[in-house]
C-alpha cells in the first residue's frame, strides 16, 4: 500500500507467476511485513490491530446468530432465547458477541484517546483521523441497531428515544422520524431494516478500514515523541517486531474480553433487556449501552432555550456535535509540537478530557435531576472546551520541552539514561 | 509530572467529594415517601453457583422446581423452559417424562379442525397458567405476574458507585438471585409511620419498583414438604427457588464458567509464550 | 542476529515454533463453536423421536406422520397386500435389500423384513420420499398396488419394494419400537 519502493522478490516459479499477473502477495508483503514501522512504538500502538480483530471476530460471531435469528417483533426475543438456550455453542456465540461489542468500544476509545495524545492526527494524517471519525459514526449506528435486534424491553425504548431525537428538528423532523422507523412508532418494520442494516454496515466499516490502512501506509505510523521518521535507525521491520508486540497486546485484551464473557456476561448490560419490549409500559430508567453514557449525558445536560433554539434542539445538536467536531480536531490544534509528551499543559488538559469523559459517562448513567445535572453541564462545557478554548489557545502559548533530533536519539537516551546517542549502536550495526 | 499527578489527584478527589454529596442528596429521601426503590437493598446470598468455579447444586435446584410447581406456576409462566432441559436437575429421562405427562397442553388442529388438549411431552414447554396477559391481568387486579424464564437476570437493583467497580474483581453476577431471595422474605415488615400503602397492595421494602406489590406474601414456613430433609423454612424456599430461577434463566452457567477457565488458562499461557518470543525478538533492538 | 543464532539455535526455534503451534490451537478451539452451533439444536433433538397411536387404523387404512421434517406412511395392510408382498419372489425385486434400520444392512426384502415387527406383519412403516428424487409417493396406485411417485414414475409394491421405475432402493424403514400393542415409537 506505500507505494513505488516495493522489496519483494519472488524466488519461486509460481511467487513470480501470481507476481506478475496479481500481484497481492507483494502488496501483503510491502504493508504487512517490510512495512517499516517505528521502533518506539508503545502498547497503546496495538489497538489498532485489536480493532481489526474485533471487527472480524463480531462480523464472524454476527453472521453465525443472523443464522438463528428472526427478525420480526413476535419471534425476535424468543429467537435469541433460544441461541441461549438450544442452539449449540449459542450461548457462548451470542455473549461474545454482545461482549464483543462493548469491547470493541473500548478499544477504540483507548485508540481515540491515544491518537488525541500523540497527536496522530496532525498533518500529514488529517485524512488518516477523519476516516478513522468516520468508522466511529459507523460503529455507532451499528451498535446502536444491534442492541435493538434482541428487542428486550432496552431494545425498544433505546430505539424510541434515540430515534425520537430527529424529531427535535422543526419541519422535516417528524417525516425523517417516520421514515428510519417505517411507521409512527417502533414495530416490526423498523426491527426488519435495522437488522438489514446492522448486517450491511460491518462491511462498510471493514471497507472504511482499508482506506484507514492505505492513509496509514501512505504517511506512516506516528510514534510517542511525534518525530517524522528521519533515517532507517528510526524504524524496524513491521514482522516481526510490530507483529509480534501486536500480538501480545492482542492476547492480553483477549484475557480481559474472555473475562467478561465467561466470568460476567450480562455486567454490560442491562437488566432489563431480559424483558421482551412492551410498547405499553416504559421501564424506570432508561440507559443506553455504556459507551453511549457521554453522548447521552452531554444530550441530557441542555437542560435550557438557547435563544430560538429550544432545549431538545439543543440537546440533540449538542451530541452530534461531540461527534462532529472531531472532524475538525486537526485544524483545531495549533500546536508546532505533535506528542503530549512534550506538552506539559496539553498533558495536564488531556488528563482532564479522560477524567470529564469518564465523569460524563457515569453522569449518563444517573436520573437526570438536581446536582447531576449542574455536573453535566460543567462536563460539556470541558468536553467542547478542550477542543474549542483549549486546543487552539494552548498550541499559542505553551512552551514545549526541548525535542530530540531523532526517534533514535529519543530512544538511546531513554535506554541507557540520557547517554550521547553515539554510544549504542544503532540495531544494523549492532547486529 | 509531579505537579500534573497532584493535580490531578486532587481533581479526582473533588469530583468523588462533589458525587458524594449528590449521591448524599439522591439519597436523602423522607421515609414514609420514598422516591428511589427498593427502600431496603438485598442482601447478598452465598450461593453455590457465583464464583469462577460456580457450579448449580442440583438438590436445590430440585427443591426449587417443587416449589415452583406447587406454588408460583399458579400465576408465573416460564415460557421459554422445555421439560426436557429438566434431566439438568439430575432426573432420568424417564423422570421427566412422568413429570411432563402431569401437564395437559393444547395441540392441534387434528383431522376434524379442531384444537384438542393432551399430555405434555419432554419436547413441550412449561404451559402457562393464563392464555394471554391480558387474561393475567384481568385475574390478578390488573398486574399481570411476569413470566418466570428469565426473571433472575431480568431483576438487579443497582449496585452504585463504586460497588459496581469492585464487582468486576468479584464477579458478582448474583443480583438477581439476591433479589429474589430477598422479596420473599421481605414481607410482614410494618410500614413506616404515616406511609399510605394502596388497596390491595402489600408493603415490602425490598420490592424493586415501589414500596408495595400486588403479590401477597407467595410462601410461608412449611408451606412445600421436602423429601430430602431441608428446612422447610421461608428462608430455606426462597434460597431454593431464587437458585431454581437463575438456573431457568441461565441454564448454561456451569459450561460457561468451566469452558471460561480453560480458556483462561490457555490465554495466560499463550501470553507467557507471545511475550517470551517478543522479548527474544526485540532483544537486538532498542526501544 | 548470527551470533545468537549460532550458538542457540534450537532454542530460539523452538521457543517460536511453539508460540505459533499454540496460536493455531487456540484459533481452532475458537472456530469449533463456529462449526458447533451448525448441527441441530436441542429442540430440533427433542422432537427426533415420537410417538404415534395407530390404535384408530383399521386395516386397509393408513395414517400419514412427520418425523424429522419428512413424512413416514404408516399402513395397516390387508391380507391381501401381505399376500401379494409374499407372494413376490426376491428375483422379482429391484432392490434386493431390506433397508430397514431395524436389522442388519444385508438383510433380505422379503416380506417379514419388510413389515414393522414379526409379529405384526400387517404394520407397515416406511419415510414416504421416494429415492429417486426426494418426491413424496401417493398411496394405493400403481400396477403393484402400492405406492407410484408422480415426478418420474417409480412403482413401489404393497411392502413399498421399489418394482419399476428410476427409483433405485426400497423406501427406508425408520429405526422404530412398539412401546404398546397401538403405540409406535419411531425414531
Amino acid at each position: 500500500m506505500s507505494g513505488g519502493h516495493s522489496s519483494y522478490t519472488p524466488s519461486t516459479g509460481i511467487e513470480k507467476w501470481i507476481d506478475a499477473r496479481l500481484p497481492l502477495p507483494r502488496l501483503v508483503y510491502d504493508s504487512f511485513v517490510a512495512y517499516p514501522v517505528p521502533r518506539n512504538l508503545n502498547y497503546a500502538y496495538a489497538f489498532g490491530g485489536i480493532l481489526a480483530i474485533m471487527l472480524v471476530s463480531q462480523i464472524l460471531t454476527g453472521v453465525v446468530l443472523a443464522m438463528h435469528y428472526a427478525a420480526d417483533t413476535g419471534l425476535a426475543f424468543n429467537s435469541v432465547e433460544k441461541i441461549m438456550r438450544d442452539v449449540n455453542s449459542g450461548w457462548l456465540l451470542r455473549y461474545l458477541h454482545s461482549n464483543g461489542a462493548s469491547m470493541f468500544f473500548l478499544a477504540v476509545y483507548v485508540h481515540i484517546f491515544r491518537g488525541l495524545y500523540y497527536g496522530s492526527y496532525k498533518a500529514p494524517r488529517e485524512l488518516l483521523w477523519i476516516l478513522g471519525v468516520i468508522i466511529l459514526l459507523l460503529m455507532m449506528a451499528t451498535a446502536f441497531m444491534g442492541y435493538v435486534l434482541p428487542w428486550g424491553q432496552m431494545s425498544f425504548w433505546g430505539a424510541t428515544v434515540i430515534t425520537g431525537f430527529f424529531t427535535a428538528f422543526p419541519i422535516i423532523g417528524d417525516p425523517i422520524q417516520q421514515l428510519l422507523l417505517g411507521g409512527f412508532a417502533v414495530d416490526n418494520p423498523t426491527l426488519n431494516r435495522f437488522f438489514s442494516l446492522h448486517y450491511l454496515l460491518p462491511f462498510m466499516i471493514a471497507g472504511v478500514v482499508v482506506l484507514h490502512v492505505w492513509a496509514l501506509h501512505v504517511a506512516g505510523q506516528t510514534n510517542p515523541t511525534g518525530i517524522e521518521v528521519k533515517s532507517k535507525t528510526d524504524t524496524v521491520a513491521f514482522t516481526p517486531y510490530a507483529t509480534v508486540k501486536d500480538a501480545f497486546g492482542l492476547v492480553l485484551f483477549l484475557i480481559l474480553f474472555a473475562y467478561f464473557v465467561f466470568y460476567l456476561p450480562n455486567f454490560m448490560g442491562h437488566p432489563d433487556n431480559y424483558i421482551q419490549a412492551d410498547s405499553l409500559k416504559t421501564p424506570a430508567h432508561i440507559v443506553p449501552e455504556w459507551y453511549f453514557l457521554p453522548f447521552y449525558a452531554m444530550l441530557r445536560a441542555i437542560t435550557f432555550n438557547i435563544g430560538p433554539i429550544n432545549s431538545k434542539l439543543g440537546g440533540v445538536l449538542t451530541m452530534f456535535g461531540s461527534i462532529a467536531i472531531l472532524f475538525v480536531v486537526p485544524w483545531l490544534d495549533t500546536s508546532k509540537v505533535r506528542s503530549a509528551v512534550y506538552r506539559p499543559w496539553y498533558k495536564l488538559f488531556f488528563w482532564l478530557f479522560i477524567a470529564n469523559a469518564i465523569m460524563l459517562g457515569w453522569l449518563g448513567s444517573r436520573p437526570a435531576e438536581g446536582l447531576y445535572t449542574l455536573f453535566s453541564q460543567f462536563g460539556t462545557a470541558y468536553y467542547f472546551g478542550f477542543f474549542i478554548v483549549i486546543m487552539p489557545l494552548l498550541g499559542l502559548i505553551e512552551t514545549p520541552r526541548r525535542l530530540p533530533n531523532s526517534i533514535t536519539e529519543a530512544v538511546l537516551a531513554k535506554t541507557s539514561g540520557g547517554q550521547p546517542a553515539g554510544v549504542a549502536a544503532a540495531p544494523e550495526t549492532r547486529a | 509530572m509531579k505537579k500534573i499527578v497532584l493535580g490531578l489527584a486532587a481533581a479526582g478527589l473533588g469530583t468523588m467529594l462533589a458525587f458524594g454529596t449528590a449521591n448524599a442528596a439522591e439519597e436523602a429521601h423522607n421515609a414514609a415517601e420514598p422516591t428511589h426503590f427498593p427502600i431496603k437493598e438485598p442482601a447478598e446470598v452465598n450461593w453455590s453457583f457465583a464464583g469462577p468455579f460456580g457450579h448449580y447444586d442440583k438438590q436445590q435446584l430440585q427443591r426449587g422446581l417443587k416449589i415452583y410447581k406447587e406454588v408460583c406456576s399458579a400465576c408465573h409462566s416460564m415460557h421459554l423452559v422445555a421439560f426436557r432441559s429438566l434431566e439438568e436437575l439430575g432426573y432420568t429421562e424417564a423422570q421427566v417424562k412422568a413429570f411432563a405427562a402431569e401437564y395437559e397442553v393444547q395441540d392441534g388442529p387434528n383431522a376434524e379442525g379442531e384444537m384438542f388438549t393432551r399430555k405434555a411431552l419432554p419436547s413441550d414447554y412449561f404451559p402457562s397458567p393464563f392464555p394471554n396477559a391480558q387474561a393475567a391481568a384481568a385475574a390478578n387486579n390488573g398486574a399481570a405476574p411476569p413470566d418466570f424464564s428469565l426473571i433472575a437476570k431480568a431483576r438487579a437493583v443497582e449496585r452504585g458507585f463504586p460497588r459496581f467497580v469492585f464487582d468486576i474483581a468479584t464477579q458478582y453476577q448474583e443480583g438477581g438471585p439476591d433479589y429474589i431471595h430477598a422479596l420473599l422474605t421481605g414481607y410482614g415488615e410494618t410500614p413506616p409511620e404515616g406511609m399510605q400503602i394502596p388497596e390491595g397492595t402489600h408493603y415490602n421494602p425490598h420490592f424493586i419498583s415501589a414500596k408495595s406489590l400486588a403479590m401477597a406474601q407467595p410462601l410461608q414456613d412449611g408451606q412445600v414438604t421436602y423429601d430430602d430433609g431441608a428446612p422447610q423454612t421461608l428462608s430455606q424456599y426462597s434460597q431454593d427457588i431464587a437458585a431454581f430461577l437463575m438456573w431457568a434463566a441461565e441454564p448454561h452457567l456451569e459450561e460457561r464458567k468451566k469452558t471460561g477457565f480453560r480458556v483462561m488458562v490457555f490465554l495466560v499461557l499463550f501470553a507467557g509464550l507471545v511475550y517470551v518470543a517478543k522479548r527474544r525478538i526485540w532483544a537486538d533492538v532498542e526501544h | 542476529m548470527s551470533a545468537h543464532d549460532t550458538t542457540e539455535p534450537t532454542r530460539r526455534d523452538f521457543l517460536y515454533i511453539a508460540t505459533g503451534m499454540a496460536g493455531v490451537v487456540g484459533a481452532g478451539a475458537f472456530a469449533w463453536p463456529f462449526i458447533d452451533q451448525m448441527r441441530p439444536d436441542a429442540s430440533t433433538l427433542a422432537v427426533s423421536s415420537i410417538e404415534v397411536d395407530v390404535s384408530a387404523v383399521q386395516p386397509g387404512m393408513s395414517l400419514t406422520v412427520k418425523w424429522r421434517g419428512k413424512p413416514v406412511f404408516i399402513r395397516n395392510r390387508t391380507p391381501q397386500e401381505i399376500a401379494d408382498s409374499k407372494n413376490t419372489q426376491l428375483s422379482q425385486l429391484k432392490d434386493p435389500i431390506a433397508r430397514n434400520a431395524n436389522l442388519p444392512s444385508d438383510a433380505q426384502a422379503t416380506d417379514a423384513d419388510r413389515a414393522a415387527a414379526k409379529d405384526k406383519e400387517n404394520w407397515l412403516v416406511m419415510i414416504g420420499v421416494c429415492t429417486h428424487l426426494g418426491c413424496i409417493p401417493l398411496g394405493q396406485q400403481g400396477d403393484f398396488g402400492g405406492w407410484f411417485c408422480p415426478c418420474h414414475g417409480s412403482v413401489y409394491d404393497t411392502a413399498g419394494r421399489i418394482r419399476s421405475g428410476p427409483a433405485p432402493e426400497n423406501l427406508p424403514v425408520p429405526p422404530l419400537t412398539f412401546t404398546s400393542d397401538t403405540v409406535i415409537k419411531i425414531g
